[in-house]
C-alpha cells in the first residue's frame, strides 16, 4: 500500500460524487491508501486569484500547511482545479518568494505554516500511472472493457502548465490512453482531448461555453466514441448536465455520455455499476454500458485497416516512454494501434 | 546575489514612467511573470478557445498595457471570457504567465470597478463570499443567487437540470461548514492586509 | 604585505571612452594606487582615457624608460583583450612582457555593476590585487615551437570543404575528416539555395569532387576522430576508419550491388525520412567518394547470415563482409572544425502535429521532395505520394526563438521559407499562406527575394501559429490542416485551411558537441554551440591555439557566410603555416618532485598528457613542450606539489591579500 495525503475538493461532495465513490472503491484494489487532510478548505477555484491575490493563496496554503503536518510528503488529489491549485500555490510561493513570505505571514495568524517545496503535490492519474503502474493495474482487470469505444478527455489543468514536468505532453497527453488501454477499452482518435470544456463561462458566459462543448461532443461524435472519460469535476459537469442546454441552443440532439476514469477503472476491476456512481449522470450511459454489460461480440471492431505502405513514408514516433525510449515505429500506426 | 534577466528588467522599469502600467500588472502577478518580454507573436491569440467572444486578444491586450492604456485594459471583457486552459501559457515562447496575468487585470478592475458586464465579477464574488462564509464551496447557494440576479430566464430553462442534479445527490440543498472558520477567517483576514506590489 | 623588494611599480588606470569611466571614479582609482600602494612601490599611477591607443601605450613605455619601473599594472579591460599589447608595450620599453599585468576593472567591474561608489571600491581592490600579485611575477622567456604544415579539417560540409579546398589550392597537405560516407553535408540534400536560386547540386557537386580528387586532399570519409593529442604546431590526431565492408581499392563505384540489393529501407540520413535507399548505399549518386557502405542493421546476411547479393553481383570481388574498424595516427599542426548543426526534432512541438498530421512537412523533407533527383522527382505531393495540394501553408521559427525550445534566432529560415513559398508557386499555383513573427531579411539581395515573392501572391500573415489540427470545427473544414492563428495585424484568430503544412525548423548544436569540444578542448555556448575567440573580431578562432572553427559550428549560419568562414579560416592556418613556427606562452606547470607523494591524480587529468609518472622515483614530471598552463593539475594536486609558472601559489595568495586589503585612504 502507498499512502498518500487525500485532498478530496469540494466538487467530490457534490456534483462529482461518482468520482468519489468510485475512488474509495478502486483506491483498495490498487493499494492507494488515502488520508484525507482534517478540515480541508476550497481552493478557490478558479475565482478567488481573479479577485485578491493574497488571500486566494492563503486560502489555498492552508491546505498545504494542514497536508504538510500530516509528515507524509505526497498529496493526492483527483480534482484538475484543486491540483493545480495546490501545486500552483507549491510552486509561485518559491519563485516569487515575497508571495511565499506574505501567505506566510497570513497563515501565521491562525497558527500555521508552510514551507514551498515541502510536498509532492499529484493527481490521481499521474499516481495510478506512476506510482501503481499499468502493469499492476492489468494484472487486477477481471473485465476488460472489450468493445467500448471511449474518448479521451484529460482536458486542461492537468497536463497544462505542468510546473513540475511530470506529464508526457502538454497537449497531447497519453497518461489517460494509457490506462483506458490498459483497462482494454478501444481508445478512439480524440483530437480535442487536451482542449477546454468553457470552465466557469457555463455560469458566466454560457454562449462562450456552449461553443466549446459543442465542439468537444461533436470530435467525439465524430470519432464514433460510446461515451467521454474525465479525469476532472469541471469537465464532468460542463460536458454532461449544460450537454441539453447546449442542444437547444445549436438546435442538435447529441447524447453523449460522460464519466470519470475511475468508474471505468471500477468496471474493469469488476465492481457493479451501482457502487461505481454510474447512474448519477444527466447523460445517460446506459447505451454505452451495454456495449460492455450485454453484449461483447468477440470480433470487436478494433482496428481499422493498416496504412498501405504507399506513397511517402511517415517520421518516426517519439513517445517518450521507459520502455520505448527509442520507439521506431511510424507514428501515424501509433495512432491507429 | 546576481540578478535574473528579468529582475534587470524589473529594475529598469521601476525608473521608467511609460511601462508603469505594465509593470504594475507584472508585480501584482503571483509568480515572475514575465510579461515585460511580451514579442508580440500572438501565440496567445492565436491559441485562446475563446476569442471569438473577447473583445481584444490577450496579445493585444499586453501592448496596449504597454502603451500605458489603462482605463481600456481594465473595461476590456477579455481577462473575463479568459477560460483558463493555459494553451497560451503553455505555448507562449518567452514563458509569459498569461492565465495569470488575466487573475491581476481582473482583480484590478473589481478594485476600480471598472467593467462594462458585472455579470462574471459578481459570479466570482459570490463564490468567494460563500467559500469565506463556509469555508467550502456551495454550489447550490451560489448558482441560486447567482441566476437570481443576472438570468433568471435562464433560471427557469435549467430549472429541469437542476432538479436532476439535485434527485441524483449532485447538488446540496445545505452548505458543509468546515470546522476550523475561525482560523480561516483570521488568515483571511491578515492576508487581505497585504497586497503583492513592489518589493 | 609590505615591498622588501623595493620593486618600482607603475599602475595605469583606463577610462576606456566611457565604459569604465561611466560607473567607475578613474582619478579616485589612481588617487589609491598613487597614495594607498606607494608603500608596496607604485611609484606613478596615472588615468587616460585609452589606455591601449598608441599614446596610452607610449606613456607606459616613457615611464619604464624614464622613472626605471620594474613592474606595471594596467587596469582595463579582460586579459583576453589587450594583455599583450601592454605586455608589447613593456617589451618595447626593454622590460620583459611577464611583468606586466592586467586588472580588469571593465568586465569584471563597471560592466556588471551599476551602483559607482561601490565599482570604485571594487576596481581600487582588483587593483590591489593586481598589484600585490605583480611583485611575486617572476621574468619568463617565451618558448618557440615549429608548426607541421599538414591540416586536419574536421567535417566535410561546405565550410569544410571549401577550407580544405583554400589550404590545398595553396599547395599545403589537407586531411579532410567527414563522418558519413560522402561529403556534401546538409547543403547537398537541398534543392535551390537563397536568394539566386541556383541549384544546390550545380554549385556543390564540382567542389565536393575537387575535394575528392585533390592530390593535397586525404579525404577520410565514414570516419571519425577519436582522440588529439598535443598542441598548436604539433598535434597527434587518432582517426577511426569505419568498415565500410568494402574494399575501396577495388571497388569502381558502378553501383550494381546497390542495384541489386534486395533490402529497401527507409532513408532517414540523406532522405530526411522520406524516400528509400538500399541496405548497401551511397547517399545519393553524386556521392563524394562513390563508394558504397553496408548498413549492417539493416544488412539480410549481417542480420540473418544469408544473402550476400551484393559480393555475388560485384564484377571486382570489392564487398568484404570481413572488413574491420582502423585506426591511424596523423601529425598536423592545425586543426579546422566544421562540424555543422543538427536541424530541430519538430516532433517536440506537438501542437504542430509533425508525425501525428501525415501532411504536415519539414523544410528539410521538403528540400528532398522539391528536389528532381529526390523521392518525388521533384513533385510537390502530399503525403500520399501523389495528390497535389491546393493550398499550401509555411511556418517560421518552429523550435527557434522559443523559450521552451531553443531561444535564439536559426538566422536561415526566413528566407528558407520564403524560397519554399516562392518554389511552390512555381511549380503548383498554390495559394500559399507564409506565417511569420518577424521577417528577417538582413543580407545582400535578401530583401529584395522577399519582395520577389509578395509580388507573387503569397499571402503573409503575421503571427506565431498556435496549432495545426486536423480537428474541424464545422463542415467546410472538413479533411482540411487548420492552421490555427491570430493574425497580429488584425488582432483576431484565424483559422486557415491548408492542404499541406511546412514546418520551417531552425538548427541546433550536434547532439555530440560536447563531446567534440571536450575532445579538441574547446568550449560551448549555454545553447551548446561551439564559442569563438571573439564574436566580432576573431570569430573563426577558439581558445585553443591551433584549433580553428567555421560554418555553422558556432550557431547558425547561411551558406555565403558559411563559405567566408571555410576560407578565413584556411587563412588564418596557412598564416600559421607560413609563419613556420610558433610562440608558446611560458606558462606551465611544474612539479616540485621533493612534495610529490606520487598519488597519480594528476596523470590522468592533465588534458594535454603532458604529465608521465617516473616509476623509478616514485614521482610525476611534467611536460613542458606539451604543457599548457590550464592550471588543472596544479588545482588537483593534493600535495600542493605542483606551481605553474605565471599562477604561482604566491601570485595567487598575494593576489587575495590586495583584493581583502582595505582599500579607503587614511586622510580621506
Amino acid at each position: 500500500m502507498s499512502d498518500y495525503i487525500f485532498y478530496p475538493g469540494c466538487a467530490m461532495e457534490s456534483n462529482a460524487k461518482a468520482y468519489y465513490d468510485s475512488l474509495m472503491e478502486i483506491a483498495q484494489p490498487l493499494g492507494i491508501n488515502l488520508q484525507e487532510i482534517d478540515d480541508w478548505n476550497c481552493c478557490g477555484a478558479t475565482e478567488y486569484v481573479g479577485i485578491n491575490l493574497i488571500p486566494a493563496y492563503s486560502l489555498i496554503a492552508r491546505n498545504l500547511a494542514l497536508a504538510a503536518k500530516t509528515g507524509q510528503k505526497t498529496v493526492l488529489s483527483p480534482c484538475s482545479a484543486c491540483y493545480l491549485n495546490l501545486a500552483k500555490a507549491d510552486y509561485y510561493m518559491a519563485e516569487r518568494p515575497a508571495l511565499g513570505e506574505k501567505v506566510n505571514e497570513a497563515l501565521a495568524a491562525g497558527n500555521l505554516q508552510y514551507t514551498p517545496g515541502s510536498l509532492d503535490i499529484r493527481h490521481l492519474l499521474d499516481v495510478l500511472i506512476n506510482d501503481i503502474g499499468l502493469d499492476t493495474l492489468k494484472a487486477k482487470v477481471v473485465r476488460p472493457l472489450k468493445g467500448l469505444r471511449v474518448a479521451p478527455y484529460t482536458g486542461c489543468m492537468v497536463p497544462r502548465p505542468d510546473y513540475n514536468k511530470r506529464w508526457s505532453d502538454p497537449e497531447h497527453p497519453t497518461e489517460l490512453i494509457d490506462v483506458l488501454k490498459a483497462i482494454g477499452a478501444e481508445v478512439v482518435a480524440f483530437p480535442g482531448g487536451a482542449t477546454c470544456c468553457g470552465g466557469h463561462m457555463t455560469q458566466i458566459g454560457p454562449d462562450t461555453a456552449y461553443e466549446l462543448i459543442r465542439r468537444l461532443i461533436s470530435s467525439a461524435e465524430k470519432s464514433k466514441a460510446d461515451i467521454m472519460v474525465t479525469v476532472c469535476p469541471m469537465c464532468q459537469l460542463n460536458v454532461d448536465a449544460y450537454q441539453g442546454e447546449t442542444n437547444s441552443h445549436y438546435g442538435t440532439d447529441y447524447e453523449m455520455p460522460i464519466v470519470f476514469f475511475s468508474q471505468l477503472v471500477g468496471l474493469a476491476l469488476g465492481f457493479p455499476p451501482e457502487k461505481l456512481g454510474f447512474g448519477s449522470e444527466i447523460t445517460s450511459t446506459e447505451k454505452a454500458l451495454s456495449r460492455i454489460g450485454m453484449d461483447i461480440p468477440e470480433a470487436a471492431i478494433t482496428e481499422g485497416k493498416q496504412r498501405q505502405q504507399e506513397g511517402l513514408p511517415m517520421p518516426l514516433c517519439m513517445r517518450k516512454t521507459a520502455k520505448t525510449p527509442e520507439c521506431k515505429r511510424p507514428c501515424a500506426e501509433e495512432a491507429k494501434a | 546575489m546576481s540578478k535574473t534577466p528579468v529582475e534587470h528588467v524589473h529594475a529598469r522599469l521601476d525608473h521608467d514612467e511609460d511601462l508603469s502600467l505594465l509593470h504594475e500588472v507584472s508585480m501584482k502577478t503571483a509568480g515572475v511573470s514575465r510579461l515585460e518580454m511580451c514579442i508580440q507573436c500572438g501565440s496567445c491569440g492565436g491559441s485562446c478557445p475563446s476569442e471569438m467572444d473577447m473583445d481584444h486578444t490577450p496579445r493585444t491586450l499586453f501592448a496596449m498595457l504597454r502603451a500605458g492604456m489603462r482605463e481600456e485594459v481594465l473595461l476590456s471583457n477579455t481577462p473575463w471570457i479568459c477560460v483558463s486552459c493555459y494553451h497560451c501559457v503553455v505555448r507562449c515562447p518567452q514563458n509569459v504567465h498569461i492565465t495569470d496575468v488575466m487573475y491581476s487585470l481582473k482583480s484590478m478592475a473589481i478594485q476600480e470597478k471598472k467593467y462594462r458586464d458585472s455579470s462574471a465579477p459578481d459570479f466570482s464574488e459570490t463564490f468567494v463570499e460563500m467559500v469565506e462564509k463556509y469555508g467550502r464551496s456551495y454550489e447550490f447557494g451560489l448558482a441560486t443567487r447567482h441566476y437570481l440576479k443576472h438570468s433568471p430566464l435562464r433560471m427557469i430553462r435549467t430549472a429541469a437540470m437542476g432538479l436532476g442534479m439535485l434527485k441524483k445527490g449532485r447538488l446540496n440543498m445545505k452548505p458543509t461548514t468546515i470546522k476550523g472558520m475561525e482560523q480561516l477567517t483570521a488568515i483571511l483576514n491578515k492576508a487581505k492586509e497585504m497586497e503583492l506590489a513592489h518589493e | 604585505m609590505s615591498n622588501d623588494k623595493t620593486n618600482k611599480i607603475g599602475v595605469y588606470v583606463c577610462h576606456c571612452g566611457t565604459n569604465i569611466s561611466h560607473t567607475v571614479d578613474v582619478a579616485k582609482v589612481r588617487d589609491w594606487a598613487a597614495e594607498g600602494l606607494g608603500s608596496e612601490g607604485v611609484v606613478i599611477a596615472r588615468d587616460y582615457k585609452f589606455m591601449c591607443s598608441s599614446p596610452g601605450q607610449e606613456l607606459i613605455e616613457q615611464d619604464i624608460k624614464e622613472l626605471g619601473l620594474d613592474r606595471v599594472v594596467v587596469a582595463a579591460c579582460s586579459p583576453h583583450l589587450h594583455e599583450l599589447t601592454f605586455r608589447n608595450a613593456s617589451k618595447r620599453a626593454g622590460l620583459n612582457p611577464y611583468l606586466t599585468e592586467l586588472a580588469s576593472i571593465r568586465e569584471q567591474v563597471s560592466w556588471v555593476h551599476t551602483d559607482k561608489e561601490a565599482a570604485t571600491e571594487k576596481a581600487k581592490a582588483v587593483v590591489t590585487g593586481a598589484v600585490e600579485r605583480v611583485i611575486e611575477n617572476e621574468p619568463l622567456e617565451e618558448l618557440k615551437v615549429a608548426i607541421h604544415p599538414d591540416t586536419l579539417v574536421v567535417g566535410g560540409g561546405i565550410a569544410g570543404i571549401q577550407a580544405a579546398l583554400e589550404i590545398a589550392n595553396a599547395g599545403k597537405k589537407v586531411w579532410l575528416v567527414e563522418r558519413e560516407a560522402s561529403i556534401g553535408g546538409h547543403m547537398a540534400q537541398f534543392d535551390k539555395t537563397f536568394p539566386t536560386l541556383d541549384c544546390a547540386a550545380c554549385i556543390l557537386t564540382p567542389r565536393m569532387f575537387e575535394a575528392g580528387n585533390h592530390p593535397n586532399i586525404e579525404l577520410m570519409t565514414w570516419s571519425e576522430v577519436t582522440n588529439v593529442a598535443g598542441y598548436v604546431g604539433n598535434f597527434s590526431v587518432t582517426i577511426k576508419k569505419k568498415p565500410r565492408y568494402l574494399k575501396e581499392e577495388l571497388c569502381t563505384g558502378c553501383r550494381i550491388c546497390i542495384e541489386k540489393c534486395p533490402t529497401k529501407v527507409v532513408d532517414q540520413g540523406y532522405e530526411a525520412g522520406i524516400g528509400y535507399r538500399k541496405a548497401i548505399y551511397t547517399s545519393s549518386a553524386q556521392a563524394v567518394p562513390k563508394y558504397p557502405v553496408i548498413d549492417t542493421e539493416n544488412c539480410n546476411f549481417f542480420q540473418k547470415g544469408t544473402c550476400k547479393v551484393c559480393e555475388k553481383s560485384c564484377p571486382t570481388e570489392a564487398i568484404d563482409y570481413e572488413q574491420k574498424e582502423e585506426f591511424l595516427t596523423v601529425d598536423v599542426g592545425n586543426i579546422i572544425l566544421a562540424t555543422g548543426y543538427d536541424l530541430f526534432d519538430a516532433r517536440k512541438v506537438s501542437n504542430y502535429g509533425y508525425g501525428r498530421l501525415p501532411n504536415v512537412f519539414t523544410s528539410i523533407e521538403f528540400e528532398r521532395m522539391c528536389n528532381a533527383a529526390g523521392p518525388t522527382s521533384g513533385d510537390i505531393v502530399l503525403r500520399d505520394g501523389k495528390t497535389t495540394p491546393k493550398t499550401v501553408g509555411i511556418i517560421h521559427c518552429v523550435g527557434s526563438r522559443d523559450r521552451n525550445y531553443n531561444n535564439y534566432c536559426s538566422n536561415i529560415c526566413c528566407m528558407q521559407s520564403l524560397k519554399f513559398a516562392h518554389l511552390v508557386k512555381e511549380r503548383t499555383g498554390d495559394t500559399v499562406y507564409d506565417f511569420y513573427i518577424d521577417m528577417r531579411t538582413p543580407m545582400k539581395a535578401y530583401d529584395e527575394f522577399y519582395q520577389r515573392v509578395l509580388e507573387e501572391g503569397t499571402l503573409f500573415v503575421r503571427g506565431k501559429v498556435a496549432q495545426v489540427t486536423d480537428a474541424a470545427r464545422k463542415a467546410s473544414e472538413e479533411g482540411k490542416l487548420m492552421v490555427q492563428v491570430e493574425d497580429t495585424l488584425i488582432g483576431k484568430q484565424r483559422r486557415i485551411p491548408v492542404d499541406m503544412v511546412i514546418l520551417s525548423i531552425g538548427m541546433e548544436p550536434r547532439h555530440d558537441a560536447k563531446e567534440t569540444g571536450k575532445l579538441f578542448g574547446i568550449g560551448c555556448s549555454a545553447n551548446g554551440w561551439f564559442t569563438e575567440k571573439h564574436a566580432k573580431l576573431d570569430p573563426i578562432s577558439t581558445m585553443t591555439e591551433g584549433i580553428f572553427i567555421a560554418g555553422t559550428a558556432t550557431g547558425p549560419k547561411d551558406i555565403p557566410t558559411s563559405v567566408a568562414q571555410g576560407s578565413a579560416a584556411a587563412a588564418r592556418v596557412l598564416n600559421m603555416i607560413m609563419r613556420g613556427e610558433v610562440t608558446l606562452e611560458p606558462i606551465k606547470a611544474s612539479v616540485y618532485q621533493g612534495q610529490c607523494s606520487g598519488c597519480r591524480i594528476c596523470n590522468s587529468l592533465c588534458p594535454f598528457n603532458a604529465i608521465t609518472f617516473l616509476e623509478d622515483r616514485k614521482v610525476s614530471e611534467i611536460n613542458p613542450a606539451l604543457c599548457q598552463g590550464c592550471g588543472t593539475c596544479v588545482a588537483a594536486c593534493p600535495a600542493g606539489a605542483i606551481s605553474g609558472t605565471g599562477f604561482s601559489n604566491d601570485q595567487i595568495l598575494a593576489q587575495i591579500d590586495g583584493l581583502l586589503m582595505d582599500v579607503t585612504l587614511a586622510d580621506a
